[in-house]
């Protein structure tokens, strides 16, 4: 049973697996992008004045991040079977890891002192503007650390892509290693690439959080 | 619709095993990955060079390689590798605990730095052994900190069961799925999944929250009934503090 590791094969598999990679990366990008937009509309709506509109975000948001992302992203490929299945991913990751990063948000938009509302209110701002003009700005530049943390744990969450047949690193590894008979090659090697992508960007982010004093 | 209902009690046996594998993987995995969160985290706020390494070496490593890649490795790569052939659950369980207990390290690592400096010093100023100093002093402090981002973790590792289907584990979404296609009702069956889904999530997270509630009480800290059906707060413990 044993016949040793082929490193022939990872020399084959690499260039495939890169090509793979970029596709692993946009997903990550363009999720990323969904997530930080939704997330933050999510934030503001959660604050709404009314309890008809708080009440409904809240269950809706509790039960998509209680739920698991495979099945969403299954499900909504065979809903939505005649859409790309990449774009299906791309939203389905955002939304998904959008639920949490309205909390990131919800956190950062908190940590701005309440003096800050209480002078817009004095100024007689209009809603929008406050958002616009005072709190965001203080808000935003607080949740970006975090955010970017969102995006190493979407960046390692792409392979469930594979299942709704995006072609991203990992379904690249399961095609040529199941043409070839060597799974251990190609999965020992979209796993260090995935390290290897995944660990500096995780040190930045470190180095980030530091220097804004979080 | 009440073609899928129907099917669905017929199924019913397929079903409750189906269901049984998944809690069984949850469980299991939970277990292995409290094991060594443990373990790691206690390593990694050792004095020992060594020690601290090794902790950050294994903790790096199954956070930065995907589940998904790590649960493939298992099922794919050991066989011809090593010439044992896991079974599809002991394969989920083994990844699922290795990683999660990576990510429950830090947050282990993270609650005992947590408890204030001067604790430790009383402890050491009442001349007590490290032994005695953490199971009566650091842990319990320690472990009310844990236990928010624990059920976290536990939550986000019910939410990766469903991966053991590619594996051909019988789960859950397994007898779902094969339900689905003999039925043709897709988007029914997807959202009945869901809602087990989300029951099961819901039932766990009730379930952290008694322990959370005694440990707690342990502390002298009453948090009352209301905080039992609380619920999780939503940043992760794999995102939150420090970057991952």
């Amino acid at each position: 049973m044993n016949e040793g590791f082929k490193w022939g094969a990872v020399g084959e598999a690499l260039p495939l697996l890169l090509q793979g990679f970029k596709i692993t990366l946009l997903a990550t990008l363009l999720g990323t992008v969904v997530a930080a937009v939704l997330g933050l509309a999510i934030a503001v709506a959660g604050r709404a004045p009314s309890r008809f509109v708080t009440v409904p975000v809240k269950v809706v948001m509790e039960f998509i991040r209680s739920t698991p992302l495979l099945i969403q992203l299954v499900g909504a490929a065979a809903v939505f079977s005649s859409v790309e299945p990449l774009y299906i991913g791309i939203v389905v990751l955002g939304i998904h890891y959008a639920t949490y990063t309205s909390e990131v948000y919800r956190a950062g938009i908190d940590s701005v002192p309440k003096g800050q509302w209480e002078a817009c209110r004095a100024l007689s701002m209009s809603p929008r503007r406050t958002w616009q003009a005072v709190i965001l700005p203080q808000a935003v530049r607080n949740v970006l650390p975090a955010l970017g943390n969102y995006a190493i744990l979407m960046f390692k969450e792409t392979p469930f892509l594979a299942v709704i047949t995006v072609q991203e690193m990992v379904f690249k590894a399961r095609e040529y290693g199941a043409a070839h008979f060597v799974y251990t090659e190609v999965f020992t090697l979209a796993g260090i690439l995935f390290l290897v992508a995944s660990y500096p960007t995780s040190l930045l982010m470190r180095k980030l959080e530091k220097r804004l004093g979080h | 619709m009440s073609d899928f209902f129907s099917a669905f009690m017929d199924d019913l046996p397929q079903l409750r095993s189906g269901l049984w594998v998944t809690l069984e993987a949850t469980i299991l995995g939970a277990l292995l990955a409290l094991v060594l969160s443990f373990v790691l985290g206690l390593m990694s706020i050792s004095r020992l060079l060594l020690s601290r390494g090794v902790s950050r070496v294994v903790v790096e490593f199954f956070r930065g390689t995907s589940l998904y890649v790590q649960l493939f490795w298992f099922y794919y790569a050991m066989p011809p590798l090593t010439g044992y052939e896991l079974s599809p659950l002991v394969c989920g369980v083994l990844a699922f605990g290795l990683n999660y207990g990576a990510y429950g390290a830090e947050v282990v690592r993270g609650a005992i730095n947590s408890v204030p400096r001067a604790q430790y010093e009383a402890t050491i100023a009442l001349n007590m052994t490290p032994l005695h100093r953490m199971r009566k002093v650091i842990m319990p402090q320690a472990w009310v900190q844990m236990l928010p981002s624990l059920t976290n973790l536990l939550i986000q590792l019910l939410k990766c069961t469903p991966l053991l289907w590619l594996i051909s584990a019988a789960d859950l979404m397994t007898a779902v799925e094969k339900l689905r296609t003999r039925t043709g009702e897709t988007l029914t069956a997807y959202v009945t999944l869901l809602a087990c889904y989300f029951v099961l999530a819901y039932a766990l997270t009730l379930l952290m929250n008694l322990l959370e509630r005694s440990a707690k009480r342990k502390l002298g800290l009453d948090t009352g009934g209301r905080s039992l059906l609380k619920s999780r707060s939503a940043v992760t413990a794999a995102a939150a503090g420090g970057a991952r």
